[in-house]
């Protein structure tokens, strides 16, 4: 934070912390003045959470969609980044993919989802490839970007030396790929949740998609935020003790 | 033994001539240096010799079969890798450990082994660079500048480090610089280039009872410097 005054970490935080209260606080007012079950407020809302986490069901739909998410983001990250390597590095892939690449980026999800689950079924291989379909275009644009910047100086420099192709990807090219992958991952999150909980809504029998189309069917307004606030908490938990760690620890060279 | 056997008629970089006629040798055990003025294609001429670059209209070959000699090169820039260690730096490019810290050592570099390479000065940089080309056991050695932008003091001592190592392993070097003096100084021949597109003016043989006297040098510069003109 730069603002005037408020330059310590410390004093950040705080700020943060207080404007997480103050959110909470006008949900719970408006909540309460609403009176209506389809605006629980916030009180209303942390109890279901904690009811629904006693009684084991948020766990195992939240642990379920996680695991989707997880296979999903891999599956796209492994095969974006791949393909963004190579179309970089070598023009002639570039000019074969792109089109492709540029049709799926363009291509809805609800349209590849609903595409997957017609030819292959209502199976899990069908969910979670629908979800990394989604996601590995842009990966592999960002990827494709890190390495068309890539330093040429310095790769003239491992060949020189003769550093081998091993060496090249993990000691010149990684390191310098690392902003765009993290962005990639960042974004990657944020977006795969999203789509995951659609794949679950439409073609599957549990995860918090499910949930949420069960909720919806009887009006539940609560239970939906609980599932929802739930899957935030979680991903904002992942940005913090994985992310975030992983990301200085990339920089740490850069710390004067 | 290794030898570079160089035989240019023209380079062009994207359309345009940066080298005319160019023909010479290094032979084992020998320093050339190469010398003209900034932008005549010195560093395109290093490029060629590392066979960084293969497009050219002539044949820029070394002796011996294969990948070609293990080359120890200094870049116009340091060209390390930021994010890795001083010492990592050296041992990515190949480097002997031992040589690799007694080169730091020798270069004052010990106490940055380390250290990223993203936090040495420039100074500090060029050093590495120079021990790096050093420590990786080449069949010979292509330097770009290795003692600019280094103070006096280091540029005496990198230049003592450099005679040391060719004293002990006499491996044909190519040195570009745009300096005579120290062209003089180091090099058993002089190779003098026109402005670009360059073409070789001459190839003058240093003596080295003429290296060795610092009035006969500075009267070898001043010649030099004369016919260049």
């Amino acid at each position: 934070m730069v603002g005037r005054g408020l330059t310590t970490g410390r004093q950040a935080w705080l700020v943060r912390a207080l404007s997480v209260l103050v959110l909470l606080l006008v949900w719970e007012v408006a909540g309460r003045l609403a009176a209506s079950p389809l605006a629980p407020p916030a009180s209303t809302v942390l109890a279901t959470m904690a009811r629904e986490t006693a009684s084991g069901a948020l766990p195992h739909h939240v642990g379920i969609t996680l695991a989707r998410v997880a296979v999903s983001f891999l599956l796209a990250m492994g095969a974006g980044t791949a393909l963004g390597l190579a179309m970089g590095w070598w023009r002639t892939v570039d000019l074969w993919l792109d089109s492709a690449l540029l049709l799926l980026l363009n291509l809805p999800a609800l349209v590849l989802i609903v595409l997957l689950y017609v030819w292959f079924g209502l199976t899990e291989a069908a969910a979670v490839t629908a979800v990394a379909l989604n996601k590995l275009p842009t990966t592999a644009v960002m990827v494709r970007e890190g390495v068309r910047a890539l330093d040429g100086e310095l790769l003239e420099m491992g060949r020189a030396f003769r550093f081998g192709r091993a060496a090249t990807l993990r000691h010149i090219v990684l390191p310098q790929l690392q902003p765009y992958l993290f962005a990639a991952t960042r974004s990657g999150l944020a977006l795969i949740w999203k789509i995951v909980l659609v794949v679950e809504l439409l073609g599957r029998s549990d995860g918090v998609g499910f949930q949420i189309q069960v909720y919806f069917q009887l009006f539940d307004v609560a239970r939906i935020l609980a599932y929802a606030l739930a899957f935030i908490l979680i991903v904002q938990v992942i940005e913090w003790v994985a992310l975030q760690p992983l990301e200085r620890r990339a920089a740490r060279w850069k710390a004067s | 033994m290794t030898r570079l056997t160089v035989d240019i008629r023209e380079k062009r970089l994207s359309g345009r001539p940066v080298l005319g006629g160019l023909a010479f040798s290094v032979d084992a055990g020998e320093v050339v240096a190469v010398v003209g003025p900034s932008g005549c294609g010195k560093s395109t001429l290093l490029r060629l010799a590392a066979g960084l670059d293969r497009e050219v209209v002539g044949t820029v070959r070394w002796s011996g079969e294969g990948a070609g000699p293990r080359l120890g090169v200094v870049f116009q820039q340091p060209r390390l890798l930021p994010w890795r260690t001083v010492r990592q730096n050296l041992a990515l490019a190949g480097a002997d450990g031992a040589e690799g810290e007694r080169l730091l050592e020798r270069l004052g570099l010990a106490a940055k082994a380390d250290v990223w390479a993203a936090q040495l000065s420039l100074g500090m940089a060029r050093r590495l660079a120079l021990a790096r080309a050093l420590a990786v056991d080449a069949q010979a050695l292509l330097l770009d500048e290795p003692f600019a932008s280094l103070d006096e003091g280091n540029q005496r001592l990198a230049r003592a480090v450099l005679a040391e190592y060719l004293l002990r392993r006499p491996v044909p070097t190519l040195l570009v610089t745009h300096d005579l003096a120290e062209a003089v100084a180091l090099a058993h021949r002089v190779l003098v280039l026109s402005p670009g597109p360059a073409r070789l003016l001459f190839d003058q043989a240093v003596p080295s009872g003429v290296r060795a006297d610092p009035t006969l040098a500075a009267a070898t510069v001043a010649v030099l410097r004369d016919l260049a003109r």
